[in-house]
């Protein structure tokens, strides 16, 4: 017997152009046209791969996306993809494939030892096996069993190539380019809706290029050919190949990944390898076609036993044949195609293996009716098979092929992606699509059941006609030619019993799903330990997980599962499928999200003057803002940041604060607005002045703090968090939109608008009077007051007399495009008064010292009593938050209070995060009293200082804490002082 | 899913943010006797249907409006969306 080969004549190759491909570090050669597969079956190849579990040797059994075993990784470095299916791979001039999960090699794997423990790792073996002792399961077990099982793995370098997302729309969207998807595009196309028509393939026409027969008076693949070049002339037709309709969602709208430069060995400059395309439809037709399924015997994996229709499509579409003796085992008519295209490409054909007495007969080969495959031979590749007919004697049968048809289940897969279940239809003994399964999607062809080529056109062009009626453009299914139109013949048959008397009984195993190794025994197991649900059995076996999600496998399990309760099928259940419909890379869901561009980046208006200074920089949400500034000499960030701090707090520095959110509010009942978002009472804040603001959420909790200045009577500006300036605008939209819908005021962000620096520090007055043309004084210009004006040199400015570090300070807010040459001013104009810039980390410092909430207080748990706050929260007025901030639990006497800490030996780091108990107390839970929420070295007092949140703490200050940390391992004892650790009278800000 | 907004036309709903149950319109009465326990209810206790819901979007890519939104939560079909703004007029009366 001859092995696999290439046919001499026929097919949709090339045989011009000869194409060089390694796998596995072979050289071969193929044509254009080919796949991987193709080629690797025409040069002889027949293991591609091991399998899941046992690593047993395993070969090609399809022509499509359904492989579960000719699984490669193809090519190298960065752009190594695993898990690649060789059946869809196209040949490329060039391409590098390697085999996967298995060690030395391919052909000699170490660990199909696997195989011969067969017995100790059916379904669900590890819960039982890797019970004791539990601390091995994470550190020996687990990983371990991931070394022995799996599939490819990741190259773990960067993917040099692009990938890219893009929106179309369309009134139909065609889905698959067979007989049924050319004929439906066909009607549309000539009647003028916009239609896109996708398909996964390289060609389009679906199983027209896999099988012989005519349409009219052309071959069929070359109608589709034909077909295909009509709706390209249509200019209101996109026509998409190699383009996978992955997913159905809501109203119309399907992803499809289209694979713009896989078939060759990289995209070239400036194209994506792939783009995920968001299709919104008014209408789309599933043309998806079928899936041929196999009938499950002892030792049905072996290389060389293959799907009867993919034997066709190697042979008519490839040219390739896996052997020159061929063998067929069936239950339904289609299978004898197969052996009748063998027979017209000149191939021996040793039997049909038919299940049924009634099996037809034929002239030309040998037809044995009534009979079962039930074993296979060969070492490495198929030899033979043994086959029986009843209880019959086992007899022997030499081939080098066996195509196997069980018949075809329908590709719902689309239908399901809205909970839709498909309904099982005996006279094709399939599953079909259940009716309305998405909205505004219908199926046609054999995804709809209807199995022959003429019931596929005609069904595709109806559905075409029927969408577009629908959405009110009337028109007539396109005329087309006569094609193939033969009947189903099918007798269910899913599972042969391996004769009980033989010495191999006890060990032969007939495979269900291949890709996961599942085979009849797990599904006999699961159901003797009561996993009766469908959904339940396909978990412990793991039925229909990994890369092909159950095509080949769902349905047969789903079959011998019914076999083995004695229920029928439609009783045993159905199983659906998720998105999406193929693998998808996360690089193509990502799209140009990602490195650099996976979100925005926001830099503030002096980022390049920072750059200048060489700050370090850290992000603040999507914002990017100076840390700190090292100078020359300093060695460590404290050093620099305690030199930032102490030259605020005896000189002058300025701060960039763009990133605080602004929010400008505007209108006649602007003041009521404010009453009702702020906590605190706003009605009475006269022209000129700021307010800080305390904002709660409506269940009494801390939403955000800011300022509001009234800059005129119906003009305010209000200031948040950098974190929650997204937050607090939607939520003053809710109040303002919601809740005070006949209010006159109006907001909008003016976060981009202005950029805005503090200035601080004793000299901060010195240094803006020479700015600012604007009387200064404490009398004319006092703490909290606010004003428009301009800069010396014209400018429009606003400037905010607020301070966040405790020192004499101010906003200065001008036009952002000024913020770089503000800053410049600044810097140019304070030299001789020391002006230091300082960063965020200087800024929390200072905060700490002074007892300001940030951030790490406002943690969403916290309420303004907690935070020493809860005197601001009028109960004279209504505000958001106020009803639900008395809640018993909320204004408890003992509960969490903001205190400070300082260490007891004076030296000991106070790390955020720990927690407070009380001495001689264990810490644990039970006797949790509170934890740090900031921590910081205070440069001004000389030694580490924290802000807590502790249990009745305004009553605790003087008492001595443990602070317990086992996450950083600190373990130690600091005083309960007043949060209030720098100038806690205020008389520095209002100087 | 694909959200029809009244002056905007048909938009993406990832262009949307989510808030939940439209019942958020009725504020209770804080000044009310037993104000503690309506806003509780308020803010705590919402239906769960399968079936139609009126619920709460913001077009915050967009226009910042907000949005209320009649979907059926079993078909993600939408029936209705009115602007917030124009409900809660209608419902409190003004």
């Amino acid at each position: 017997m001859k092995g696999g080969h290439r046919l001499s004549k026929g097919g949709q190759i090339d045989r011009e152009t000869r194409l060089r491909f390694r796998f596995d570090g072979q050289s071969y050669t193929g044509h254009a046209g080919d796949t991987l597969a193709s080629a690797l079956m025409a040069n002889g190849v027949q293991v591609m791969g091991r399998s899941f579990k046992y690593h047993r040797p395993r070969g090609v059994v399809s022509a499509g996306v359904e492989e579960p075993n000719a699984l490669v990784t193809l090519g190298t470095g960065g752009r190594a993809d695993p898990n690649t299916r060789a059946t869809v791979t196209e040949l490329f001039d060039g391409l590098t494939a390697q085999s996967q999960n298995r060690w030395p090699s391919l052909r000699w794997d170490a660990m199909a030892v696997n195989d011969a423990l067969a017995p100790f790792l059916t379904a669900g073996f590890y819960y039982k096996t890797f019970m004791w002792p539990a601390a091995f399961w994470e550190k020996l077990y687990e990983p371990a069993i991931r070394r022995a099982a799996g599939l490819g793995a990741l190259s773990g370098q960067d993917d040099p190539d692009a990938y890219d997302r893009g929106f179309l729309h369309c009134d139909l969207l065609v889905i698959g380019a067979g007989p049924a998807g050319l004929a439906a595009a066909l009607t549309a196309g000539r009647a003028g809706a916009r239609v896109i028509l996708a398909d996964e393939d390289s060609r389009a026409g679906g199983r027209l290029n896999a099988e012989q027969e005519a349409i009219g008076q052309d071959s069929a693949a070359d109608w589709a050919a034909e077909a295909w070049a009509e709706l390209d002339s249509l200019p209101n037709v996109r026509l998409m190949r190699r383009s996978t309709v992955i997913g159905a969602w809501d109203h119309g709208i399907y992803g499809v990944l289209e694979r713009v430069a896989e078939h060759a060995t990289g995209p070239s400059a400036g194209t994506p390898r792939q783009i995920l395309w968001r299709v919104y439809s008014q209408r789309a037709i599933l043309c998806s076609g079928a899936t041929e399924r196999s009938i499950a015997f002892a030792d049905n994996d072996r290389p060389g036993i293959l799907q009867a229709g993919a034997l066709r499509a190697y042979m008519n579409r490839w040219a390739a044949a896996p052997s020159d003796t061929i063998a067929v085992f069936t239950n339904n008519d289609d299978g004898h195609r197969t052996a009748r295209d063998a027979l017209a490409h000149g191939l021996n054909v040793a039997a049909v293996i038919d299940t049924r007495a009634e099996a037809p007969e034929s002239a030309d080969f040998r037809v044995i009716a009534g009979s079962e495959v039930c074993g296979s031979w060969g070492r490495r590749g198929l030899k033979g098979i043994t086959y029986r007919k009843g209880r019959g004697t086992a007899l022997r049968l030499e081939c080098g092929a066996l195509g196997v048809s069980g018949g075809w289940n329908p590709n719902v897969h689309l239908t399901c992606h809205h909970r839709g279940r498909p309904v099982w239809q005996e006279d094709i003994a399939a599953f079909v699509p259940a009716e309305r399964g998405v909205p505004g999607l219908s199926v046609a062809g054999a995804a709809a059941g209807l199995f022959s080529t003429q019931a596929a056109l005609s069904s595709g062009a109806r559905a075409a006609a029927e969408a577009l009626n629908d959405i009110g453009r009337p028109c007539q299914p396109a005329a087309l030619p006569e094609a193939e139109d033969a009947p189903v013949n099918i007798t269910p048959f899913w599972l042969v019993e391996t004769p009980k008397t033989t010495w191999a009984s006890a060990r032969s195993r007939a495979w269900i799903d291949p890709q996961n190794d599942v085979t009849h025994k797990d599904i006999k197991q699961a159901l003797q330990e009561n996993f009766r649900s469908v959904e339940h059995l396909k978990r412990y076996t793991t039925l229909g997980m990994a890369t092909d999600q159950g095509k080949i496998g769902n349905v047969l399990g789903l079959g011998v599962m019914a076999e083995v309760t004695g229920a029928p099928v439609p009783q045993t259940g159905t199983t659906i499928y998720r998105p999406p419909y193929t693998p998808v890379p996360i690089a193509a869901f990502a799209g140009r999200s990602a490195r650099g561009d996976f979100r925005p980046t926001r830099r503030t208006p002096s980022h390049a003057w920072a750059e200048e200074q060489g700050a370090v920089f850290t992000e603040a949400g999507l914002w990017l803002r100076a840390q700190y500034f090292p100078q020359a000499g300093e060695t460590t960030w404290r050093e620099t940041v305690d030199r930032e701090v102490l030259a605020v707090r005896a000189g002058v520095g300025i701060c960039d604060v763009t990133t605080l959110g602004k929010i400008d509010v505007q209108g006649a009942d602007a003041a009521e607005y404010l009453n009702q978002i702020y906590a605190n009472g706003f009605a009475k804040l006269p022209v000129g002045k700021c307010r800080y603001g305390l904002m709660l959420r409506e269940d009494g909790l801390m939403m955000d703090d800011g300022t509001a200045a009234r800059l005129a009577e119906q003009h305010y500006v209000v200031t948040t968090t950098t974190a929650n300036a997204g937050p607090v605008l939607r939520h003053m939209d809710f109040v303002r939109q919601c809740l005070m819908p006949s209010a006159d005021v109006q907001i909008v962000s003016t976060t981009e608008v202005w950029a805005q620096v503090s200035i601080a520090g004793p000299n901060a007055r010195a240094l803006l009077s020479r700015i600012v043309d604007l009387d200064l004084s404490a009398q004319a210009f006092p703490f909290m007051a606010c004003t428009e004006t301009r800069l010396k040199n014209g400018v429009k400015a606003r400037l905010f007399r607020i301070s966040f570090s405790g020192e004499l300070a101010f906003e200065l807010a001008v036009p952002t495009r000024y913020g770089d040459a503000l800053m410049r001013a600044l810097m140019a104009e304070g030299a001789d008064l020391g002006v230091t810039p300082y960063g965020t980390e200087a800024l929390g410092v200072m905060r700490i010292e002074k007892g300001h909430v940030a951030g790490n207080e406002l943690n969403g748990t916290t309420t303004a009593l907690e935070l020493g706050l809860g005197g601001m929260v009028s109960s004279k007025k209504d505000a958001i938050g106020r009803v639900l901030s008395q809640r018993e639990g909320l204004v408890a006497e003992d509960g969490l209070r903001l205190v400070g800490l300082k260490p007891a030996d004076g030296k000991d780091a106070l790390p955020a995060g720990a927690h407070l108990f009380t001495r001689g107390t264990p810490a644990d839970a039970e006797h949790d009293q509170g934890y740090i929420t900031s921590a910081c070295f205070s440069p001004v007092l000389g030694h580490p200082i924290a802000l807590a949140l502790l249990r009745n703490g305004r009553a605790r200050h003087g008492e001595v804490i443990r602070v317990s940390s086992p996450l950083t391992g600190v373990e130690s004892e600091a005083d309960v002082v007043s949060p209030h650790f720098v100038d806690p009278e205020g008389g520095r800000q209002r100087g | 899913m694909i959200i029809p907004h009244p002056l905007l036309g048909p938009r993406d709903a990832s262009e949307f943010t989510y808030l939940g149950d439209a019942s958020l319109l009725a504020r209770p009465d804080p000044s009310a006797e037993g104000a503690l326990d309506a806003f509780h209810d308020y803010l705590h206790l919402r239906d769960n249907p399968a079936g139609q819901h009126r619920e709460l979007w913001y077009h915050e890519q967009g226009d910042r409006s907000w949005l209320v939104v009649t979907r059926d939560t079993l078909s993600h079909e939408i029936t209705a969306v009115e602007l917030a703004r124009d409900v809660a007029l209608r419902e409190s009366g003004s």
